[in-house]
């Protein structure tokens, strides 16, 4: 008996509605990552300073003799300012392929033939980095206010603190979108997820050492707005009411990083396409 | 034109709308300065149809127009009675696309790949799963459905491209080159896994194709295009003709001349492999017509055979009529 005898069946069963299918590409490119040992290694890696933190906050609620390493506001600005590195790195790891590999395998086009808008393409595959990088900022950081409370055994810190909540919230989503974008952006560009990850690492590297020669030039930081990574210093300082070195305005930061979300969005919208149309 | 190759008209005055799964309407599609489509008309009947034409025909700019990928400068389509334009989701739920390329997911098993295609699809995770499995095994990738995909050889990439076209069941396949790079064996298994498909399992198909026994094989009507336009369109059986008005025919002399004679004497032909062409002889006429302008103009007989007309002479007609 021929093999295709053995059956093709008609599929009369439950169909999800249009609009649901980002969340299918998010779960899958996040189980993928998650079963790599080696992001793994990385994730526990990136909680690290929270360990660090925690036990800081412990000692300091617990012992009067520490009570100098008492948290402050500066303390949650700080140990976010810390875990950019990390942001760094997991961007690069996760971000890297997320389309350059789609489009190493021709999966566009297979994408975009099930009924899936080109947006809910970009989304998932935007939540799926974006869940990582939620997870060793937001989350972490969030994690430190509870313990704070738990640790101290009272809310007097987070109560004169409240803004702590919206601030976290604030530049962590500024620290994540940014990064998201940009490297979505990066990823559409190429078949290679090596020459993205280089490629957002040049980019990172070279507007940092970029400003800084200018800086050195000038000796003033009035070109913080070429390096992103500065933008978002200044930011971050502005949500966290700590003095900042800086000498642009905040809203010049702000504009910089929205050109850079921007930018990738047109990116994004002009590379992920079903099929590449080159005349 | 002989009668044996007359297009039939199927326009969609000729056929009831529910006959019609695509129709297009005067669509023209340009890449930069050069049209790959061009004003084209043209309705795709249910059943298995052949999108037949040269490389460069603009065959796969069409099936990239129906999905979407590609928007047409002018001209409107219709895929299952959806405008494309107007309702690109709800058609691309109900047809299922086997790219030319390879194309996969790259890091997944046969079985996830497919199952993951029937979750876009809109299938419940389980549904998926169950019908990948189905899947594969009809496509013949059953005891191979744990490897990874980029591990297969080009005859089961094929069959996986397929495999992710059927999982979500659609009313209408796009097969864009099928057969392409699979040996003879494996060739034979995909076009009767088509064949199947479109005949027993009530699914409606349009393959494209530049391999003529490919369409003759699996399919009921053609579409033959050529250079951006439609050639011709209609049923095989009825583009064929019936009767055996065409002959197989090898001269000795000028046979230049000769073709420039039989032109001129209305009958239509063209040169096959080597000094044999075929020659479409219309009504009225048989192959002793053929003998006396041989006669006349000094050229030699020397083999004439009946033959019985091919979706080959279709194609060669329609696109040397052009």
């Amino acid at each position: 008996m021929p093999i295709h005898d053995q059956g093709y069946r008609r599929y009369g069963g439950r169909r999800a509605p249009h609009g649901q299918t980002w969340w299918v590409i998010a779960r899958a490119g996040i189980m993928n990552m998650l079963r790599q040992r080696r992001f793994l290694g990385l994730l526990l890696f990136a909680w690290s300073p929270f360990i660090v933190r925690a036990v800081q906050l412990y000692v300091a609620s617990n012992f009067q003799q520490a009570s100098f390493l008492a948290a402050s506001a500066e303390t949650f600005r700080e140990y976010l300012g810390q875990q950019s590195i990390f942001v760094f790195f997991v961007t690069i790891f996760v971000g890297a392929g997320l389309i350059a590999n789609d489009r190493r395998a021709n999966a566009l086009q297979i994408y975009l033939s099930k009924p899936l808008a080109r947006t809910e393409y970009i989304v998932g595959k935007l939540v799926t980095l974006v869940v990582f990088l939620v997870g060793v900022t937001w989350v972490p950081a969030m994690l430190l206010l509870v313990l704070q409370i738990m640790f101290a055994g009272s809310t007097a810190f987070v109560a004169r603190n409240l803004y702590l909540f919206p601030a976290i919230t604030l530049y962590s989503l500024a620290q994540v979108f940014t990064s998201a974008f940009a490297m979505l952006a990066l990823s559409s560009m190429s078949k290679s997820s090596r020459f993205v990850g280089v490629m957002y690492a040049g980019i990172i590297f070279f507007t940092a050492a970029m400003y800084n020669a200018v800086r050195a030039m000038t000796g003033s930081s009035a070109f913080a707005w070429l390096s992103p990574q500065d933008c978002l210093e200044i930011i971050g300082n502005a949500i966290f009411r700590v003095r900042s070195g800086y000498v642009i305005p905040v809203p010049v930061a702000v504009l910089s990083l929205v050109v850079i979300i921007v930018g990738s969005i047109a990116i994004l919208e002009r590379r992920v396409r079903g099929v590449e149309v080159v005349t | 034109m002989p009668e044996t190759l007359t297009a039939v008209d199927t326009s969609p005055a000729a056929a009831s709308p529910s006959d019609i799964t695509v129709a297009l309407d005067r669509v023209s599609v340009r890449y930069g300065r050069n049209w790959a489509l061009r004003d084209v008309s043209a309705t795709f009947q249910r059943g298995a149809v052949g999108l037949l034409g040269p490389n460069g025909a603009g065959k796969s700019t069409m099936i990239k127009a129906l999905l979407g990928f590609v928007v047409p400068d002018r001209g409107e389509m219709r895929v299952l009675g959806m405008n494309v334009k107007t309702s690109p989701l709800p058609i691309r739920a109900r047809i299922g696309y086997m790219p030319e390329s390879d194309a996969h997911i790259p890091g997944m098993s046969a079985v996830a790949f497919v199952a993951y295609c029937g979750e876009l699809a809109g299938l419940p995770r389980a549904d998926a799963m169950q019908r990948a499995h189905e899947v594969l095994y009809y496509v013949g990738l059953g005891e191979a459905r744990y490897r990874n995909v980029e591990t297969y050889s080009t005859g089961m990439k094929q069959r996986i491209k397929l495999a992710q076209a059927l999982v979500h069941d659609p009313d209408l396949l796009f097969l864009d080159e099928p057969t392409n790079g699979m040996d003879p064996k494996g060739r034979d298994e995909m076009l009767e896994l088509i064949r199947d498909i479109a005949h027993n399992k009530g699914l409606n198909l349009i393959l494209s194709s530049h391999l003529l026994p490919d369409v003759e094989y699996t399919c009921d009507h053609v579409v033959v295009m050529d250079k951006g336009s439609v050639a011709t369109q209609g049923p095989i059986e009825a583009l064929k003709g019936k009767g055996g008005r065409v002959f197989e025919l090898r001269v000795k002399g000028d046979v230049g001349r000769f073709i420039e004679t039989l032109r001129a004497a209305g009958l239509d032909c063209h040169a096959t492999d080597e000094d044999i062409m075929r020659v479409f002889v219309p009504d009225g006429r048989d192959a002793r017509y053929l003998f006396q302008l041989a006669s006349q103009h000094g050229v030699q007989v020397r083999h004439l055979r009946p033959s019985v007309p091919t979706l080959e002479d279709v194609f060669a007609h329609a696109v040397g009529e052009k």
